[in-house]
């Protein structure tokens, strides 16, 4: 049988989504061409505002590379779009004057965003925020200038004002509404976002309508209905977007908003499809990704004759707002009317928000704000059509998460950044004997964007694979071996192993020499299980431990030297500036922990600068204590009741250089005040009047965490020993990279108590390894401006001549 | 255009470290070179495709290398780049002969 020639307009997210779904089915069965008016491979264009927001790159967001195409014969034409349609004839015509038949043809066109048709509308620096080129022109204005104006509040909006504020510009944004993100969210979650938005830097400008935009041919600002005026160097339009059905509605197809579809995808012309942003199915137009992914497959399945009595159903939308450090998610209805009810739960002191709404005892909607973990069980619940109980009992049992994956069709999209089904992902846990998230993401990259849908993957393990997953929730430490830690650990013990490669051999690893996961774990386990014997490999370092400084992103280095409780002299200061100035370093910052970062240093000057300062090493780049901030304390502070500076330095110099599963930070304040923040670190020093508090276990960085109180003191004698007990049973019994506060949730402060304060038998025994420990630590800079070797190894390159030619 | 090789010292074998990269600097192009347990030496373009890391600073496990910026793991035998991610970067000819190390650059 001849090949179907199978043309798709829109080189997009759906309409990709739609070819690979019929490459599943069908992989031979088309002869598959496909034109793109953008010069561009198919890109997730959900992720264009972390492009913008700079924690990934344009190359990042491909989904479908050139090889991809070449790999299943598609014929790609990026920037040629196409301009007729010949129903009849059953050919298309495009702008390069090509011609092309066709047998099924797919429209998606998508969307273009919504332009104001304000005065001004048309002045340089205006622009929308739908593509790469838009993403690209922000960037590019936010190095000339400083204002930007977003207009729109909603998702986009905000995404686009986070972008811009990490690019440097100041930002307002205008919004119609009197709150935010009104279409997605309730006034309560709208009125916490602002507040946080606020204290991120933006700057809002609610119930303004723009007039107009002012400038001659640039922009210099907006003007409202109301006569107010605000300057702007950079206005984007983020007020909506509407389906492009332009080409459709020329050539005679049924458009209303969207190119009018059935719920096999279908037009009301033959052999026509439409999929994505453009279609209207059942009078909805979704602007979202999650419907795409299921119209994709009803498409599929029609165009390819398999399955296909059922069709495409419409779809519960939910949002979730991709600005860092803010948790948002909303789905099904929002606001409560006369026929339904709202359960709230508002926890001021947490900052969290959460709104379920009961239409006749079922699930209809949700409001989330600040924990979002929630969000796709109740999306999953509202989806089918659950009554309220069932999600309400579910969350007092611990078997909910499996209950709830397993009453899903194989085609739920689990994962919507990647569009990853729970067929796909079961198929790649049987097929590849898949037992880790970690696994499961590397395979079929679902949780691997924004990774909200970590829970539901852990839960499709646990269903697929049953008690098998609950034995493996211990999970091994990498991919090179089922075992996990705490047998690696025994093993070494018991076979005096004594190099990471032996431990390898030994115990059977699957790679001949690890990886970058399991080579510096095993080599710190060996380190802290033999601290006087075990020789450090530099080799199973990462690059920032191994050359004892910090890698940047153009690969050069920065320095931190150490300044003891944060306090400093004239003559390090003097040290400092000299070898600044000697070795034209590019920026001296002031860090987090009270010390001075020297950056953009070539790492083939580290040892000269690290010979000319004549300072100990900060250990900016360690996995171990890196800091001892304080406060300034009883010798100057009128608050002061105890010398926290003293006790800073005291705790510095006597736990640096010390290895540990990850990096610890600790301080020392000299009052309830707590200036120097000890509620967020790993270990908190707080001095009152003849006490000291130890907070343990708090975190400040990616997983924020209040420390626990572990005890309290009353001598600087003691301080030390339950501090040197806390972290030495941490090095024994953490996992690799877990930090204190991971650690503590996961064996419980009441133990840790249990160990390290109320029995002072093993707290001795702890002190008396961690003092071995302590014994075996070596200067790092200092030692290496000795070692020849290490010099040639490590800091030198080879530089050859240019060829005489 | 014809295009020659240009045959490049990088040192001597014995001094390069084993499971370590060292950076070799030619006009514009840097190389890193690597030693491996097996005793081979690769040689592969410094440069990660994903942003640009320098391959030579970077962890060696076996035949590949972990970029030090991002984790990316690439093969210093044929360039390519370690699934999820995709990519390749440039491989250049080494050879060994009497302790001496030697690049063979296209030119």
């Amino acid at each position: 049988m001849p090949k179907q020639k199978l043309i798709l307009i829109g080189n997009g997210m759906a309409g990709i989504r739609a070819i690979e779904e019929i490459l599943k089915l069908k992989p031979n069965d088309f002869d598959i061409t496909v034109f793109g008016s953008e010069p561009y491979p198919n890109y997730n264009r959900i992720q264009l505002s972390k492009v913008l927001q700079g924690d990934t790159d344009v190359s990042d967001i491909t989904l479908n590379e050139w090889q991809w195409y070449e790999d299943n014969n598609i014929r790609l034409y990026p920037g040629e779009t196409v301009m007729k349609i010949d129903k009849q004839k059953q050919i298309v015509y495009t702008d390069k004057d090509r011609e092309e038949a066709y047998d099924q043809l797919i429209i998606a066109t998508g969307s273009n965003p919504f332009m104001l048709p304000l005065p001004g509308a048309d002045k340089e620096g205006v622009t929308a925020f739908r593509d790469i080129k838009d993403c690209e022109k922000m960037i590019d204005y936010s190095k000339k200038h400083k204002r930007a104006a977003v207009i729109g509040g909603g998702l986009l909006g905000l995404e686009a004002a986070r972008g811009l504020l990490n690019l440097g510009m100041d930002v307002d944004v205008i919004h119609l509404s009197d709150f935010l993100m009104e279409r997605q969210l309730d006034r309560a979650a709208g009125e916490l976002l602002q507040k946080e938005l606020e204290a991120q830097g933006m700057n809002f400008l609610l119930e303004k309508q723009t007039a107009e935009i002012t400038g001659k041919k640039h922009v210099t600002g907006l003007k409202f209905n109301d006569g107010g005026k605000i300057a702007a160097d950079l206005v984007v339009m983020a007020v909506g977007i509407k389906p492009n059905i332009a080409l459709a509605k020329e050539n005679g197809i049924e458009v209303n908003r969207g190119i009018v579809v059935n719920d096999f995808m279908e037009t009301d012309v033959p052999n026509i499809y439409a999929v994505g942003e453009c279609a209207e199915h059942r009078q909805m137009v979704y602007g979202l990704v999650a419907p795409l992914y299921e119209q994709g497959q009803a498409l599929a399945k029609r165009i390819c004759g398999v399955d296909a009595e059922q069709g495409y159903q419409g779809s519960v939308l939910s949002t979730q707002l991709k600005v860092s450090g803010v948790d948002v998610f909303s789905t099904g209805k929002i606001n409560e009317d006369k026929s339904s009810k709202a359960i709230k739960v508002f926890d001021e002191w947490r900052g969290t928000y959460k709104k379920l709404i009961v239409d006749e005892g079922k699930l209809a909607g949700a409001v989330l704000f600040g924990d979002t973990k929630d969000g796709n069980r109740l999306l999953s619940f509202i989806k089918k059509g659950a009554n309220v109980e069932e999600y309400l009992d579910a969350g007092q049992s611990e078997e909910s998460g499996v209950d709830l994956v397993a009453g899903m069709p194989d085609d739920e999209i689990i994962c919507g950044c990647n569009g990853v089904s729970k067929g796909t992902i079961v198929d790649a846990i049987k097929n590849d004997s898949l037992t880790t998230v970690e696994q499961v993401k590397g395979c079929t990259n679902a949780s691997r964007s924004c990774g909200t849908c970590k829970s539901l993957v852990s839960d499709l393990l646990e269903y697929t694979l049953g008690d098998d997953y609950a034995d493996n929730q211990e999970e091994s430490i990498c991919g090179c071996t089922t075992l996990t830690k705490d047998e690696v650990i025994a093993e070494i013990k018991d076979k005096g192993l004594t190099h990471t490669r032996e431990v390898m051999n030994v115990l059977g690893w699957k790679t001949e020499e690890g990886c970058s996961k399991c080579k510096p774990a095993l080599n710190y386990y060996m380190g802290m299980l033999n601290p006087i014997e075990y020789e450090d490999e530099k080799e199973s370092r990462f690059v920032n431990e191994r050359m004892h400084a910090n890698i940047q992103k153009d690969g050069t280095y920065s320095v931190v030297p150490r300044m003891y409780g944060g306090v400093t002299n004239s003559k390090d200061l003097r040290k400092i500036a000299d070898v600044a100035d000697k070795y034209e370093v590019g920026m001296i910052k002031l860090t987090g922990g009270q010390r001075i970062d020297l950056l953009g240093i070539q790492k083939q000057d580290l040892p000269s600068i690290w010979a000319d300062l004549d300072m100990p090493s900060g250990s900016a780049y360690a996995k171990g204590l890196r800091t001892v901030k304080t406060c300034v304390g009883a010798n100057f502070c009128r608050f002061g009741t105890q010398d926290s500076v003293g006790m800073g330095i005291d705790l510095e110099k006597k736990f640096e250089g010390l290895n540990t599963p990850h990096k610890i930070k600790m301080s020392v304040s000299a009052c309830p005040r707590n200036c120097a923040e000890g509620g967020v670190k790993d270990v908190g020093v707080i001095g009152l009047d003849g006490v000291w508090e130890i907070h343990v276990a708090g975190n400040g960085g990616t997983h924020l965490r209040k420390a626990d109180l572990l005890c309290k003191v009353k001598t600087s004698e003691e301080l030390m020993e339950i501090v040197g007990a806390y972290l030495q049973y941490y090095r024994e019994t953490a996992n690799y990279l877990e930090r204190t506060s991971a650690w503590v949730e996961r064996v419980g402060i009441d133990h840790v108590k249990e160990v390290v304060v109320d029995d002072k038998k093993k707290r001795d025994e702890l002190n008396e390894r961690m003092d071995l420990a302590l014994s075996a630590v070596q200067e790092p800079w200092g030692e290496a401006i000795k070692n020849e070797t290490l010099l040639k190894e490590l800091y030198e390159k080879v530089n050859v001549p240019t060829a005489s030619k | 255009m014809e295009k020659t090789l240009r045959r490049v010292l990088v040192g001597n074998y014995s001094d390069l470290p084993e499971r370590l990269g060292k950076t070799v600097v030619i006009d514009d192009l840097e190389v890193a070179v690597f030693k491996l347990s097996s005793g081979k030496v690769k040689a592969i373009e410094n440069k990660c495709p994903h942003k640009g890391g320098v391959l030579a600073d970077g962890m060696v496990s076996g035949e590949h290398v972990f970029c030090p910026m991002h984790d990316w793991k690439i093969s210093v035998v044929d360039g390519e780049v370690q699934a999820p991610d995709e990519g390749c970067v440039q491989t250049f000819k080494t050879e060994v002969t009497d302790d001496q190390v030697y690049l063979l650059i296209k030119e």
